[in-house]
């Protein structure tokens, strides 16, 4: 067990080793890249828009948060549904809608252009472009993780407060706040590191933050540019996950009270009712119709003008195959380092749970330049193949499966896994016939997380899939980069019923 | 012959002391309890003859089988040991059969589960899931699971405290059929005396990682060897005596001892001793004057705190009638035999 934990950690902190061996075998000349004013306006550029992408996503998402799980909003149900659709459409293809929407010579402009002569909308390129674009689609992984805890809190802590002559909001303030700051801390981890992660929507949107200078800088030929930007962007991301660190305490989460949890009371709207259904209309119509009614659009124009449905066809076999693989690698590798960390805690499984999660700390640019340098000059057999794409991913979304499967497993109690060792069984035995079916759920879960974002996974895949290989995410790439946006519309459209299948078992699970 | 046995067993975790050299005895058929305060390290002792933790020293022998020390580790699923939680551990994606299947290893033997079933009376309810039972349902499925392969022993871990007051007498009693039905030896951990002196046949009282005292139910309660037993499994009032040739004299009386004590002792006295009377005594040739303190009525009997002549309060435990009144003047003898320890200098830690 400890083997294989250790062999997974260090095939995780693999890239990372990699890029800090790069840059340190031209140190010079990577410091004289980053010793320039340019290098602190990125970082304040990257992390300014991070944070606030991070407000932008959290004001959203905590209002709607509640609505949907603790009040009589009506058709609550539906709106929980369409305010977490969003999750499904990539950055990338939200960014290429709204610049092919709002955009100079956008269907906006054009519907406006006719009757009222307008010939300019403010720009949407830019700071308040990218803003906007990572807001609307980071906001459900907030969202996500704030409803499951709301509906995780145990009613009778409410009942007692009130019992204790505290009212409706000093019962909020008081008890429930204080429960949820796990997950607003975790969400606005999250919303942060995608932001930085993002690769897609700033390039599309012409927003120089870390990953597209990277980007370019790779694209120059300047390798040794990009290895230490991305060594730097590395060590922002690492700042972000450490304060969020600070702002965490152990506790344990197994239920230790018998009996079973009792569901939790709804709060009457009101009068609030209408204004209530209003916010969360208005957000669903520009995360989500908007989006996918110029995606429709665009599909009618590219159908009617016959697409090439052959490459559309293999573009997504590829991506199925590709993102198929790493879920289920990822799966099998979250295994034995989830169970490391949750039964056998000590220092050595700290050491290999903090190497599996690097990826969380790796935007797709950076793992996939560092294979890119590691392939090239230690296994050029692996350079070009699918095996380097998929290892690519594992490393990234290796910390989704890990997390999904560890909190499955905290839910499991030794003494269960102890009584079935009375009865004569191994350990390998009960982690077959106990543990394993009682954590299921999570690691499913896990593979169906990281096949969700390894499916629309744009940089890697640009970098490192083999030649010819295109995926789904690469062919839209390569469309709307150059602003040919009908011939992306269908491989988006196709991309987005792919990706919204797993979230949609995520979600039927989680009823 | 024994089924467990320990030697010296011993286990601390850090600076913590749980189990300090606990030598144990479990004879065939037995059902016994490890009685004692909570963090006296009995349930430590139970995970260590389960196999569930490693001793720092000392044996244990399941079924005169060496399975931990001298170098020595059985795992638990080879130590033939049937174990109870006190949480009752039932696997929650299986059903009740499934449960009991599971501990007869690939290929079940479906007789012997309906069997076992039959024997803890739940063979209607096979197909149900843990969570569709209750507290009590719970427990006599982890009682089957655990006796279904047989095993040299049984443990128990607190088996009685997840259930309510009120189905605690009949769950109990039902246990105690359902193992002496099937043969069974069986150790329980617990720590409510009450439970351990009317369920086993033999009560070792642990105290502080240390067995203090072992032996039938009768001799731990009626003999206790410290001040501190006698304490732990009820009320006792310590009055100071000498003893001499078998005889103890005190100010209750002369009663003859069990022990070769000699010299300053004090002479443990139960409240169920205690009688008490409007008038002397029939055939008693000492009886003392007392006046009523207090009294507690508890419907079955009462507790009624006397004060003797010589200003020592006594309490004596009797059938909910007479009625008794503060202030009213009773006379008092002792009944039943008495018991007395060497004395302690810091006596009746009350």
């Amino acid at each position: 067990m400890l083997a294989a934990g250790l062999a997974i950690g260090a095939a995780a902190a693999l890239p990372v080793a990699y890029l800090a061996i790069t840059v340190g075998g031209s140190l010079d000349e990577a410091i004289d890249t980053l010793w320039r004013e340019r290098t602190v306006r990125l970082v304040l550029r990257s992390v300014g828009l991070a944070g606030a992408v991070t407000v932008g996503s959290l004001a959203l998402a905590l209002p709607l948060a509640w609505l949907t799980a603790r009040t009589d909003l009506p058709a609550r149900r539906a709106w929980t549904v369409l305010t977490l659709l969003p999750l499904v459409i990539p950055s990338y293809i939200g960014a290429y809608l709204i610049v092919s929407a709002l955009g100079p010579r956008g269907l906006v402009q054009d519907a406006l252009e006719g009757p009222f002569g307008v010939e300019r909308l403010p720009s949407i390129y830019g700071f308040s472009g990218a803003l906007l674009t990572l807001v609307l689609f980071t906001y459900p992984l907030a969202l996500l993780t704030v409803r499951a805890a709301l509906g995780r809190l145990d009613p009778q802590l409410e009942e007692a407060a009130r019992g204790m002559g505290r009212s409706g909001w000093g019962v909020y303030r008081s008890v429930i706040l204080p429960q949820l700051a796990p997950a607003i801390g975790a969400s606005a981890l999250l919303v942060s590191l995608y932001a930085l992660h993002d690769f897609g929507a700033v390039s599309i949107l012409r927003f120089d933050s870390f990953t597209r200078v990277i980007y370019t800088a790779y694209g120059t030929g300047s390798r040794t540019a990009a290895a230490a930007l991305a060594s730097l962007l590395v060590i922002v991301m690492l700042a972000v996950v450490w304060l969020e660190g600070r702002t965490r305490r152990r506790r344990a989460y197994h239920r230790s009270a018998p009996g079973s949890a009792r569901p939790v009371t709804i709060v009457a709207l009101g009068r609030w009712r209408w204004p209530a259904v209003g916010l969360c209309a208005s957000v669903v119509l520009l995360a989500l119709v908007l989006p996918v009614g110029v995606l429709v659009y665009w599909s009618m124009q590219s159908v009617a003008g016959s697409p090439d449905w052959a490459a559309i066809g293999a573009g997504a076999g590829n991506s199925l195959i590709a993102a198929g693989m790493a879920a289920a690698v990822a799966a099998i590798c979250a295994l034995p380092v989830a169970l490391l960390s949750v039964r056998f805690p000590g220092s050595a499984a700290a050491l290999v749970e903090r190497a599996s999660y690097s990826g969380y700390a790796l935007p797709g640019v950076v793992v996939a330049l560092a294979l890119v340098f590691f392939g090239t000059r230690v296994v050029p057999v692996l350079y070009q193949s699918l095996a380097m794409l998929v290892f690519a991913w594992v490393v990234l979304f290796l910390p989704q499966a890990i997390g999904s499967t560890r909190a499955s497993l905290l839910q499991v109690s030794p003494r269960v896994e102890e009584a079935a060792r009375s009865m004569g069984r191994s350990p390998l035995n009960v982690l077959r016939t106990v543990t394993a079916p009682l954590a299921a759920s999570g690691v499913l879960a896990g593979a169906a997380l990281v096949f969700l974002t390894a499916v629309k996974e744009l940089p890697a895949a640009l970098i490192l899939a083999p030649i010819g290989f295109d995926t789904l995410s690469t062919e839209i790439w390569r469309a709307t980069s150059v602003g040919f946006f009908e011939r992306g519309a269908v491989p988006s459209l196709v991309l987005l019923v792919v990706s919204a299948l797993p979230l949609y078992l995520l979600t039927a699970r989680g009823q | 012959m024994s089924v467990i046995e320990s030697d010296g067993l011993s286990k601390s975790f850090g600076a913590t002391t749980a189990v300090d050299g606990v030598d144990l005895l479990v004879e065939r058929g037995m059902l016994c309890a490890l009685l004692g305060p909570s963090g006296c390290g009995k349930t430590t002792t139970l995970r260590l003859i389960a196999g569930f933790e490693r001793p720092d020293a000392g044996r244990v022998l399941v079924g005169e089988r060496l399975v931990a020390g001298g170098g020595t580790f059985v795992a638990p699923e080879r130590r033939r040991i049937g174990m109870v939680f006190q949480d009752y551990a039932l696997f929650p994606h299986l059903s009740v059969e499934g449960n009991v299947a599971y501990a007869l290893g690939r290929s079940p033997d479906r007789a012997r589960v309906s069997e076992v079933l039959a024997l803890v009376g739940l063979e209607s309810l096979g197909d149900r899931h843990p969570h569709e039972l209750s507290g009590g349902e719970q427990q006599r499925v982890a009682l089957a699971r655990a006796m279904a392969p047989s095993p040299e022993v049984i443990l128990l871990d607190e088996p009685f405290s997840n259930l309510d007051a009120a189905l605690r007498t009949r769950v109990r009693r039902e246990l105690r059929e359902i193992l002496v039905a099937a043969e069974m030896t069986a150790l329980f951990v617990t720590h409510d005396q009450e439970e351990a002196l009317s369920l086993a046949d033999r009560v070792a009282v642990m105290r502080n990682g240390r067995i203090e005292q072992e032996g039938t139910p009768e001799e731990v309660y009626g003999r206790p060897r410290t001040h501190w037993v006698a304490d732990f499994l009820g009320d006792a009032e310590s009055v100071p005596g000498v003893a001499a040739g078998g005889a103890v004299e005190c100010e209750l009386g002369r009663f003859p001892i069990p022990k070769e004590l000699e010299g300053d002792v004090d002479v443990l006295v139960r409240p169920e001793s205690v009688a008490l009377g409007a008038g002397p005594a029939p055939g008693r040739d000492r009886s003392h004057e007392g006046v009523v303190v207090a009294r507690e009525y508890y419907g079955h009997d009462q507790l009624v705190v006397v004060e003797l002549a010589s200003g020592r309060r006594l309490r004596s435990r009797s059938m909910g009638f007479p009625i008794w009144h503060p202030g009213d003047r009773v006379r008092v003898w002792i009944e039943g035999p008495v018991n007395a320890l060497a004395a302690e200098p810091a006596s009746a830690p009350r």
